[in-house]
């Protein structure tokens, strides 16, 4: 299957990184186009495209846009979504660093839209050089005009802030996030208000993934019919990034209309790594379900994957092998979740923790028959009852592992080990 | 309370800041971006006259500094070594050997995480996932990033460290 790149196009053409080399594969034109029409008119288009939010929750971008009050005297925020931390994910670092104009030029059309002045691209503290890369990128868009009080001579003011992180997973949420903009620690909000009334200092504020707005520009030059002409249907439209990662020959970020296939991403890939079998994915993260080999031919999208029992999610494709223990996969995950939980809301912080413990009694090969529901009620338990999805996150992979894999549990319990050789790629002896 | 003057951030850091309050609406939302140019320049870490000083200088108390210090996983409160190598153990890395990476690394040191070397060169810790699977397993060398580690290749990265 091959697919001409929109979002990758400028992959490997490092003078794409200034304006004057994006511009000559076409960049800057989507910009000049929104410029010249009404912002409410830009934000119809982006509607009409069926565009998605592509950080994880997959809510409409056009209609979080048109959120935004349009009579309050306060100014107005983009913050874009660059924390890129769920466990899988790196094509919004792949994007930053092979096209930081493609990103800027998209952040532009969406302040233009909304009328924000000011768009903070906040991005993870260990991304020191993606972070030098658009710092770079900005200060040459300021020099040609693109940002600054008179963006390409149209009057419109623009700034454009890179600021970052500090190590902590909860900053990608969006309030987490814009709690840690505001320089405190980065946890969650009590949702309403949301961003788009009280966000960012307490002014309106939309708040887009990395991979959303890089988007946009391409929506605004080549028109929404063009977009919903890519993808499975008209819930899911445009093209995709993928982050396929684990046993594939050649992992890395690649890109098909929305809806592609395990199948399909794996023979990109080269195939399976060392000519291995599949046993089992995770196509969203590290908070989505595991799925069995069997589910190989779903469609990678929005809804198929909801049908499908997990998720999109970020569409970090984590690929495991017949030698793969799942159980000390997702006690991997379970103890991500422990670290990373903020600590405000009981559920998740007890729950998070609990999880951690059942998990790693049972790789320690202290598990009991029984402990299978007691994974289940810790589950239920964290589900729906917190101020943020990472509790959500963290019931994903887990609940996935009793119900879609239960041989894999059983064969650990009452002394037992992995239904593989778990030391292939889990070094590590656990002891209780 | 220590003299007022001692708490003081250097001159040069104090500039750094300066630039960048037009920025934000806020003297508060300064705080992260101190704390990276302040843990600059104490060698990478953030004594307690580091916290002091960025407090000072934005108006903030120091408690309030200390509880966003400890929330972040890339600010220290303890000397590290000349080198900080964040060897990354998330599910993608591990499932392409990083716990193997992780524990030839620790051999190698002969310390244990969060502690620095007898020479001072290195310190150590696994981490959660960088955002580079695709280079799984993979570590940070202070800021750069290399991947494709093997459990010799990643005692040479140490070694070739001045
Ligand atoms: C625990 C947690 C972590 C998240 N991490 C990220 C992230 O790293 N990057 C991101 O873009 N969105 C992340 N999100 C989703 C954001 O909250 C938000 O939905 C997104 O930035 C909106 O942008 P979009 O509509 O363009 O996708 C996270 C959500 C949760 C609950
Ligand atoms: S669900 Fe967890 S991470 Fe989210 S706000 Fe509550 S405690 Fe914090
Ligand atoms: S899991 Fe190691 S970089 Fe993502």
């Amino acid at each position: 299957m091959s697919f001409e790149p929109v979002l990758l196009r400028n992959v490997g053409r490092p003078e794409a990184r200034k304006v004057e080399g994006y511009r000559e594969n076409g960049g800057y034109r989507g910009l000049e186009k929104a410029l010249e029409m009404e912002p409410d008119a830009v934000i119809e288009l982006v509607k009409d495209s069926g565009l998605r939010g592509r950080g994880g929750a997959g809510f409409p971008a056009g209609l979080k846009w048109s959120f935004i009050p349009k009579a309050v005297d306060k100014p107005k925020y983009l913050v874009c979504n660059a924390d890129e931390s769920e466990p899988g994910t790196f094509k919004d670092r792949v994007l930053m660093e092979e096209d930081p104009q493609q990103l800027i030029e998209g952040c532009a059309i969406c302040c233009y839209a909304v009328g924000a002045s000011a768009c903070y691209i906040y991005i993870r503290g260990e991304y020191v050089e993606p972070a030098d890369i658009l710092e770079e990128a900005i200060r040459d868009a300021y020099e040609a005009g693109i940002l600054g009080d008179n963006v390409m001579g149209k009057g419109f003011k623009l700034d454009m802030y890179v600021h970052r992180g500090a190590g902590a997973y909860i900053c990608g949420e969006e309030t987490g996030l814009l709690e840690s903009l505001e320089g405190k620690r980065g946890q969650p909000r009590i949702k309403p208000p949301f961003p788009a009334v009280v966000g960012a200092f307490g002014c309106p504020t939309v708040i887009n993934n990395v991979e959303t707005l890089c988007n946009v520009p391409h929506i605004l030059e080549r028109g929404a019919l063009w977009f919903k002409s890519i993808g499975t249907d008209e819930r899911n439209t445009g093209p995709k990034l993928y982050c396929v990662s684990g046993h594939v020959e050649n992992p890395g970020v690649y890109e098909f209309p929305i809806g592609v296939t395990m199948t399909q991403l794996i023979e990109a890939c080269g195939g399976m790594w060392r000519g291995r079998q599949l046993k089992a994915f995770i196509p969203g993260g590290a908070s989505a379900a595991i799925l069995p080999a069997d589910k190989a031919d779903v469609p990678l999208d929005f809804d198929q994957l909801a049908k499908a029992g997990s998720m999109l999610g970020s569409a970090a494709v984590i690929v495991m092998d017949d030698e793969t223990d799942l159980v000390r996969s997702v006690y991997r995950l379970a103890k991500f979740f422990n670290h990373e939980s903020c600590g405000q809301c009981t559920p998740c912080r007890e729950g998070t923790n609990w999880a951690e413990l059942v998990m790693k009694k049972i790789v320690s090969g202290h598990g009991k028959p029984g402990d299978e529901e007691l994974i289940l009620r810790i589950c239920r338990n964290m589900g729906g009852t917190t101020l943020c999805a990472l509790a959500d996150a963290a019931v994903g992979p887990l609940r996935s592992l009793v119900q879609n894999f239960p041989d894999e549990v059983a064969g650990w319990l009452d002394g037992g080990g992995p239904a593989t050789e778990p030391r292939r790629y889990f070094a590590e002896e656990v002891t209780a | 309370m220590a003299d007022a003057a001692a708490l003081r951030l250097p001159q040069e850091v104090r500039d750094a800041i300066d630039a960048l309050r037009p920025r934000y609406p806020t003297e508060e939302a300064l705080l992260l971006p101190a704390l990276h140019l302040a843990q600059k320049h104490w060698d990478g870490w953030l004594p307690d006259e580091a916290i002091a000083a960025v407090a000072h200088e934005l108006n903030l108390t120091p408690a309030k500094v200390y509880g966003v210090v400890t929330f972040y996983d890339l600010y220290h409160q303890n000397p590290i070594g000349r080198h900080r190598l964040r060897v990354c153990t998330n599910l993608p890395c591990a499932l392409r050997g990083a716990e193997e990476v992780l524990a030839s690394l620790k051999e190698h040191l002969a310390v244990d995480e969060n502690e620095v070397t007898p020479d001072g060169k290195c310190s150590f810790v696994h981490f959660e996932c960088l955002g580079a699977c695709e280079q799984a397993p993979m570590m940070m060398v202070d800021n750069d990033y290399r991947g494709g580690l093997t459990p010799d290749s990643v005692r040479r990265i140490v070694e070739e460290l001045d």
